[in-house]
């Protein structure tokens, strides 16, 4: 079926619905304020909003960080042809991270403040100005493809010369922020479940950007190559299922030595609320994924890779989730559920992500190796439809 | 000098004329209803909860190092000499991280509203720096709600118990939670039995300590780390600069 030569997919036609919903959300979000659109309350002041687009959105999008780090400073030559969809990845993550944030935030129109009013003990300070920065960063480590779409080659040698510095402040910057999304939680010991406060947390939120930067380049990698109908770099997913091995394995045994030494692991095999949740998390993590990439059957198959990296990614949205919601409900003393609205909301955040990401793909020179001749002619013509699905 | 109040639920008869200055000095509605409810909320700083025949007020406990105070990325919350900790609206964001870092739930937000504050106890600070007691102080018909010299309260409370131990909790809440308070409660009967979080719970160490020891870190760890990331980058570029010539060279004997 096709309405004003679009063709009508099932992923269009969810796409479209999603986004009516959570335009719809959205006018009652600003027209409404906070309380009427979401489950916040006193009790509850941060929800899924900071919970999901915020904790998880900064953590899917540190492949950008590790994947230009591996490149450009550890010089791995090999992993350079997925650079550019990486970046892309986190690019599009922290910009939509800066649209939940318009969202969550109940006066955004004051958001600049944070660079005028500054107070240096705060963690949510350091967490804002880094991602202020780091975005710029990303921001001139992704404008090379657009310089690139429009032949401009004097500002493309410029970007290229300032690279290196650019790939080093965004690795510094991405250790220093996403450890502190952990360290926002140091500050209030007493709300928090033994099973999430740690002393250790900014160290396991790095490491889990790190598995969750690796399996999210995996899974992205997957999926663009079976949705754009593209060859898929066998030997660097491969690669890169080895290292989300090892990185897996190592948070594994930190976890356990942390509950070793705060002496809470016997309370993780008692079934109580909190505990079924980190069995889901621990489960979803830590035990099928290591598993399955302990094959080199696994390691060496797209599909199975594929499904190992997703269950890390599902295990460390679960892990945030716990940190952020789970972890304080028995201190409340009641449960927390996002709203409907509030779920539109991220679902719509989510499906533009998947949007510009179609988009940048159409028309940018994303993937290099099939656009290699960039230079001489631009590698879509615009107007001409690709038969693939508009989303996802 | 720092000011306080001390709070003594053994003299409480729980009439609520403190709820009622409090929301005439912070121009809050109070009628029938609000007086009524029994949690505080953003027009409602301070509640007297009854249990059986006994009392207990809460409202912000003003701490020492305040974790709100701490929290807040614009700073919008400071402690003054005098003691109260304060909120300025105009810097404020709207994060409601204070709301995350309290211990005692105090800040409040105004949910229903399109450019919400945070609301809550401030300890009335104008009249404190003009050398008055605080609103709720001054109506307390029975001196329960008591304002005054932090030090002297302190002793005073101290002095209470020890004089009617029968009468009393061993405890001055505010004491030494969350590494001490302006506002200290006595109490009859334990604490928490009116939603005060317990006592082992909260702990003696101020709250910005926990982030502090990972702040602290950081004038070091960034050049350490901007330095380590540099000279990574330096050494293996260098190598590959070191191969590519050696390639070079290889090419031209093999050419000779």
């Amino acid at each position: 079926m096709t309405i004003m030569n679009v063709k009508v997919t099932f992923w269009r036609v969810l796409f479209v619905v999603i986004m009516i919903v959570g335009l719809y959300s959205t006018y009652v979000r600003y027209l409404h304020g906070l309380g009427a659109v979401s489950n916040m309350n006193d009790q509850f002041p941060w929800g899924l909003w900071i919970g999901f687009d915020c904790l998880c959105g900064i953590m899917l999008a540190a492949g950008g960080f590790c994947i230009t780090g591996a490149v450009y400073i550890f010089h791995v030559e090999r992993l350079h042809c997925i650079v550019r969809p990486t970046i892309l990845t986190a690019f599009l993550g922290y910009l939509l991270f800066i649209v939940g944030l318009l969202f969550d935030l109940g006066r955004p129109w004051f958001i600049w403040h944070q660079m005028i009013y500054i107070n240096l003990h705060s963690v949510m300070f350091e967490v804002g100005t880094c991602v202020m920065v780091y975005t710029t960063v990303l921001l001139l480590e992704f404008v090379p493809n657009v310089l690139e779409r429009f032949n401009l080659v004097g500002p493309i040698r410029w970007v290229k010369k300032i690279y290196p510095v650019l790939v080093c402040l965004g690795i510094l910057l991405s250790t220093l922020h996403q450890s502190s999304l952990g360290s926002l939680f140091l500050i209030f010991p007493e709300k928090m479940h033994a099973f999430w406060y740690t002393p250790a947390l900014p160290f396991f939120f790095f490491l889990s950007a790190i598995a969750c930067g690796l399996a999210m380049t995996i899974f992205e990698s997957t999926l663009s190559s079976r949705v754009f109908g593209r060859g898929l770099e066998r030997s660097v997913i491969t690669e890169l299922g080895g290292a989300l091995y090892v990185v897996l394995w190592v948070i594994a045994l930190l976890r356990v030595q942390d509950y070793m030494h705060r002496k809470v692991y016997m309370d993780i095999f008692k079934p109580s609320y909190e505990s079924y949740f980190l069995w889901a998390e621990l489960t979803l993590a830590f035990v099928i994924p290591l598993f399955m990439l302990s094959f080199k059957k696994v390691r060496t198959n797209s599909n199975l890779l594929y499904i190992a990296s997703l269950s890390t990614l599902l295990g460390f949205v679960t892990n945030r989730l716990n940190v952020a919601m789970t972890s304080m409900e028995t201190w409340v003393g009641h449960h927390y559920l996002p709203s409907f609205t509030e779920v539109s909301i991220t679902l719509m955040i989510c499906a533009m992500g998947f949007f510009l990401f179609n988009m940048a793909v159409r028309f940018l020179p994303i993937f290099e190796d099939e656009h290699a001749a960039a230079h001489v002619e631009p590698a879509i013509q615009i107007g001409e439809v690709p038969q693939h699905s508009l989303v996802n | 000098m720092s000011k306080g109040i001390l709070y003594d639920a053994t003299l409480c008869i729980g009439c609520k004329q403190c709820e009622s200055a409090c929301a005439q000095q912070n121009e809050l509605p109070y009628d029938e209803k609000v007086a009524a409810e029994s949690v505080q909320t953003d027009h409602k700083f301070t509640t007297v909860l009854t249990k059986d025949d006994k009392f207990m007020r809460r409202l912000c406990q003003h701490c020492e190092h305040p974790a709100c105070a701490s929290a807040c990325p614009v700073g919008a919350f400071h402690k003054t000499a005098d003691g109260p900790v304060v909120y300025d609206v105009w810097k404020c964001i709207g994060c409601r991280y204070c709301m995350m870092a309290c211990a005692f739930s105090q800040p409040k937000y105004e949910w229903g509203k399109l450019n919400p504050r945070v609301r809550k106890c401030i300890m009335c600070p104008d009249r404190v720096s003009a050398g008055k007691a605080t609103a709720c102080a001054e109506a307390c018909p029975t001196g329960a709600t008591k304002f005054g010299d932090h030090d002297a309260l302190i002793a005073e409370a101290k002095d209470r118990i020890k004089q009617n131990p029968a009468n009393y909790v061993d405890h001055i809440y505010g004491l030494n939670e969350v590494g001490g308070t302006s506002v200290l409660l006595l109490s009859a009967i334990p604490f928490e039995q009116f939603g005060l979080p317990k006592i082992d719970r909260v702990g003696d160490v101020a709250l910005p300590e926990y982030t502090g020891r990972v702040m602290n870190l950081m004038p070091d760890f960034i050049p350490l780390w901007g330095l380590v990331l540099g000279g990574v980058y330096w050494v293996t570029n260098r190598r590959k600069e070191v191969e590519e010539v050696e390639a070079e060279e290889k090419a031209m004997r093999g050419g000779k």
